[in-house]
Order: structure tokens, then sequence, then C-alpha cells
């Protein structure tokens, strides 16, 4: 799905939340969008992709089914997770997109046993564990690398570092502001990447998922970005973030993903201008259509409360 | 015949379903040492390659995880932790992770996942290295527990354990390895069709225990009918998803209940079985208060002569039997 979709989908969500029609927290990754998409162009529905809090990109990454996000978002019956998860607990199996939620690394050690499966059973699938900045902070993440590292696990590390775990900048968190320096201590190749460089991330991740499906190995990505809303919600937190202003938010905004290659294809002579305002249309009218059809979809019924706690009955 | 003992038993387990089922695999420390986990997997790695039994980093959380990984995605792990207490670190993979995967995606992924622990105490070990948690993951929905007493359960619970499509944590104790009995041959039973057994059949009052509890009560049992105590003892071998129908049916009948229990008395399994049965029978129902042999409200003393007073025993319970009720 493209990058212009992503955002239209969150700002949508966004407002609604705001006018209170979402009910759970919603974290949006409105300014990310080109960390998921670039990575995603080069997954099958066989690879295992594991999210975290902020994942509407990385499922919409693998899965355009946009109805089906609008209705999980809005606790619909029809949703990715049929209404019993909400923004923070999206799935998509059938494009190998296995689970996200909101504990923050709790998703990291799975994908890794994903990684070890696909290696056992020797289908060349591979492994995405979608992390951010504050996720290297916990002990499991370092524990993964080198697991990963010493048992040959095929597993794509995609950090993405907006700078910020929720409201503190990561100069008040750690030592040094990249966090690749935890890679090599492992030995695992990476690579320092514009995380706003769409073309730069598919790329690099091309270049990494093409040698990890041919040799078992892990690698790292890091992927340098900026939320433009705060950590949870439509707001945009300038207030309530340490080390977060609105000359930054500002300046991040010149950064745009979506425009930088708009404009890029512009110069290059390969789109117009008239062209991506077709778009913005179509784009719209897509949100539109998918958002009144999950509106008018049912909750999940009162009598499933107990269902699924487990397989066997 | 020869008789296996409780640690072959699982060894068997173990050699079963590798043999049979090619997804499942192994992995967590000292898996290619015998000084962690005792006979339980003896030559494992040899027979069936290191690659399907690993030995791992010192990660606890990292392995747990990779785990209930594998198991989303085809695979039948299982990760060992060989000693209860450093499982401590994996909580978030259990608890938040493997326990709720079924439920929060709306049941279209699962996590297969077995979690073998281990109850390693005694030998002045002390707080950190004698832990019998197995009231705390009971109280989980979504994650199943089991704890085979007999020898034939150590073997047959760990084969329903792997092959259950939810989560399992299978909790063996080193106390029970060298048990005894004749094996009957291996026939899979699907774990939500397994409950609390009756290993003795008696009239005049119930007696609950799981794992080693099971064993003392048994033994004691035995000791107290020729005192001409006729009691019925249950084993409770799965404690979650927990289901007291036949125990209740029991304490109907020999109106007394009597649960003994290896983890601590506060918010422990024992309340649990005391608490389904008591909120079901009709009032007037017990002869005697229901009641409980739990170990104190401390941590496992280091100290030998503290251990003595800590943990239950045959004694310690004929002695509570006989000075608690008059049959």
């Amino acid at each position: 799905m493209s990058m212009s979709v992503i955002r239209a989908a969150e700002i949508k969500i966004a407002e609604a939340k705001k006018n209170r029609l979402v009910k759970g927290p919603v974290h949006l990754g409105v300014g990310q969008e080109a960390i998921a998409v670039g990575v995603s162009k080069n997954l099958r529905n066989t690879d295992r992709i594991f999210g975290a809090h902020r994942s509407h990109s990385h499922i919409l990454g693998v899965d355009n089914d946009l109805h089906k996000l609008f209705a999980e978002v809005l606790g619909k019956n029809t949703g990715f997770s049929g209404g019993m998860g909400g923004s923070m607990h999206l799935a998509s199996k059938s494009k190998g997109f296995l689970g996200s939620v909101p504990i923050v690394t709790g998703t990291v050690p799975l994908a890794l046993g994903a990684g070890l499966a696909s290696k056992l059973q020797k289908s060349g699938d591979i492994a995405i564990s979608y992390l951010g900045d504050g996720a290297t902070e916990e002990g499991v993440f370092h524990e993964s690398l080198n697991f990963a590292k010493v048992s040959n696990i095929p597993i794509l590390f995609v950090v993405e570092n907006n700078l910020f775990s929720s409201h503190m900048h990561m100069s008040l968190r750690q030592p040094l502001n990249t966090i690749n320096r935890f890679a090599k201590a492992h030995e695992i190749e990476t690579k320092l990447v514009d995380g706003n460089d769409v073309a730069e991330i598919y790329r690099t991740s091309s270049e990494f998922i093409r040698k990890m499906r041919l040799q078992p190995e892990p690698y790292l990505i890091e992927a340098i970005t900026y939320r433009w809303f705060g950590h949870v919600d439509w707001r945009e937190d300038i207030d309530v973030g340490v080390a977060r202003s609105k000359k930054d938010l500002l300046n991040w905004k010149k950064r745009d993903p979506i425009k930088r290659l708009s404009n890029a294809m512009i110069d290059k002579k390969i789109w117009t201008i008239e062209k991506q305002h077709t778009l913005d249309l179509k784009v719209n009218e897509l949100i539109d259509v998918n958002w009144e059809k999950a509106l008018k979809d049912d909750f999940p019924d009162r009598k499933s409360l107990l269902d699924n706690v487990y397989k066997y009955d | 015949m020869i008789k296996t003992t409780y640690s072959d038993a699982i060894l068997s387990g173990f050699d079963y379903l590798l043999k049979n089922y090619p997804e499942v695999f192994i992995l967590g420390q000292g898996l290619w040492s015998p000084w962690y986990v005792g006979n339980t997997m003896k030559n494992l790695d040899k027979k069936y390659g290191k690659d399907r039994i690993i030995d791992t980093p010192v990660s606890e959380s990292a392995c747990t995880g990779a785990a209930v990984g594998a198991s989303i995605c085809g695979m039948k792990p299982i990760v060992v932790h060989p000693r209860m207490d450093f499982m401590l670190y994996a909580m978030d993979s259990i608890v938040n992770q493997a326990a709720k995967w079924s439920y929060m995606f709306g049941g279209q992924l699962n996590a297969p996942v077995t979690i073998r622990s281990i109850i390693n105490r005694g030998g002045s070990q002390g707080a950190q290295h004698s832990q019998a948690l197995h009231s705390w993951f009971a109280h989980i929905p979504g994650i199943r527990v089991v704890m085979p007493s007999t020898v034939q359960d150590a073997r047959d619970l760990l084969i329903s354990s792997v092959l259950s499509p939810d989560p399992v944590i299978y909790i063996d104790d080193r106390w029970l390895y060298e048990q005894t009995a004749n094996l009957k041959p291996i026939k899979e039973t699907p774990l939500n069709a397994l409950t609390p057994k009756c290993l003795k059949k008696g009239d005049q009052i119930t007696i609950v225990g799981s794992g080693y509890s099971t064993l003392l009560a048994l033994n004691a049992s035995k000791k107290l009918n020729s005192d001409g105590v006729r009691a019925e003892v249950f084993d409770l071998r799965v404690l979650n998803p927990f289901n007291s129908k036949s125990i209740l049916d029991s304490v109907l009948k020999t109106k007394r209940l009597l649960v003994i229990d290896s983890g601590w008395k506060s918010c422990g399994m024992a309340s649990e079985v005391i608490t389904s049965i008591v909120e079901n029978v009709p009032t007037n129902t017990l002869i005697d208060p229901p009641r409980r042999i739990t170990l104190p409200d401390c941590p496992a003393p280091s100290s030998e002569v503290h251990e003595k007073d800590y943990y239950p025993n045959e004694e310690k319970i004929i002695k509570f039997i006989n000075d608690s009720y008059y049959f």
C-alpha cells in the first residue's frame, strides 16, 4: 500500500479519535510511512512480520485492506482481529503479518522465534521485527540480537528511530542518539538510513533481505524519522514532550517522505502536479468509502466474550 | 518387565514427540548437559541433532519469546527452564504474549508452545532456587498448566501438552524423578479431555494434591488405611483450566476436604480448590471445615534446620489428619 493511502488513513483515524468515534488508544505514525512501505516491497506472504504499538503502516504495508483496519480500530467484528484487538492488536495471517502488540519489545523475541522457525523449516522466509528506539532500552532486545547472531537466524530488525519514547527524547535516555551500535556489538551487519527516504529504505532492505534468503543471518536497519503526532492519539503534543518543539516539528515536516518522493519524481519528469492532485482525490475517495463501510459494520456479539481464550474448547 | 522412572518417562515422551513430529524442537539452557535436567533429556541432542535440541545463551526471556514466536509459525517448540525461579525473566512472553495471542487476534492465530518448568528445591538451595509458582500461572486465562505426579503422566501429559493447540506450562518436580512404574503403551490424548484423577478410593475424606504433594497424599493415605482411615486421593494434573467436577462428587460422598499444595498458602492453588468446592456444595454438607497443608508464607529458607519445618512431608500430613479429624 502506498505512503499516501497510509497517511490519509491515519489522519482519518486521528479525526475519528478526536471526535470520539474511536474508543481505544491509537498510536499514529504520520511522518514515518516510508519505512514500512520501503521494507514491505521486498516481502512475500510467507514471511513473518511482527509489529508493535505504532503499526498501522506495518500491516497496511503488506495488506491493503483499509476496511479491515478501519473496522478494527472502530472495534467492529469485520476488522483484522474480528474487533477483539483494536488499533493496538493487529494481525493478518494470510499476508504474514503475525501480530502487533503494545508491550514495548514484546514482539522482538517472537519475531526471533519466527525466524528460527523459518530456518528449521528451510523455507527461505524471513522474519521482520519492527521496533522503536525506546524498545532498544529493554533487555530482551539485546538478548534477541545475541541469540539471532549466534544461531544465524534470518531476521531483519527494523528500528524506527523517531527520537522519542513516549514523551522522552533519546538524548535523555541514551548516551548516543543512534542505536546501530548495538548491532555492531553483536557483529550484526547494519545500516543507518534516512527514514524519510523511501527509495533508500527500499534499496537497503532489498539488499539485506536478498542476502538473508540465501544465507540465514540477522541484519539491522536503523531508520531515522519523526512522528508528527504525539505518542498517542491525535494531538501534536509539543507541550508535553521533553525536548519536542514546534520548530522541530515544522522542520521535520519539511522532510515529509511523501512530498519528497513526489517532488523528486516531478523534477525527474516522471510525475506531474496534476497527476499528484488526481491521486490525492482518489486516495480520499478510497478512504471515505472504506470508512463509511466500516462504520456500518457490527460490533462483536456479546456472547463472544469467552471465545478464543483457548483453541481447544 | 523393567519399571520406568519418572525421569525416564519424561525422556520417552520427548523421544516420542521428536520421532513422530518433525515440527517439534526443544530449546533452553543446559540441554546438551545432564547437569541441568538430569536424565530427562539424555542424548536427545545426539539422536536428533543440535538443530532440534538447542542449548541456548543465558537468555530466558528471548528464548521463551522465540519459542512462542516459532509456535505461531507452525512449529511445536518446547522451551525448557531447568529451574522455575529463572523463568521469571520470561514472564512477558508467557503472560502477555502466549496466553493472549489467540484471544487478542480474534482466534486467527495461536501460540501452541510448551514451557517445561522444573521445580528443584531442598538441599539448602534457598529462596531463589526452590520456588513452586504453579498457582501464579494457573491464574492466567489462556495458558494451560499441568503438573504430572505419576510416572505415567510424566510422559503422557508431556505428549498431550506439546500436541495441544494452546500454550501449556508443564511443571515437573525433581523430587519425583526416582518414582517407578510400568508404563502403558502411548496413546495420544487431547489435553482438554484430561481432568483431575482419583488415585485411591475412600469414603471418609477427600485429599487433593498436585505434583509432588499428590505423592505425599497417596503415601500418607496408604499408611492411614492401617489406622482405619479411608481417604480418597485426587491428583489435580491439570490446574488450569481447573475442572472440579470429580473432586466435587468425591466431597459430596466423603464430606471432608483436605488440599495439600507445594506452593504458598495465600492466594494459592489450595485456596482455589477449596473455594470451587465450597461454593458448590449445599450448606451443612461438610462435617469438618475444609483444610489445607501448604508452605508457610515465607521464602524458602537455606538453613537445613528451617527446611525441615518448611516443607510438608508424609509424617506431618499423617499427624495433621490425626490431630484435625475425628472419623
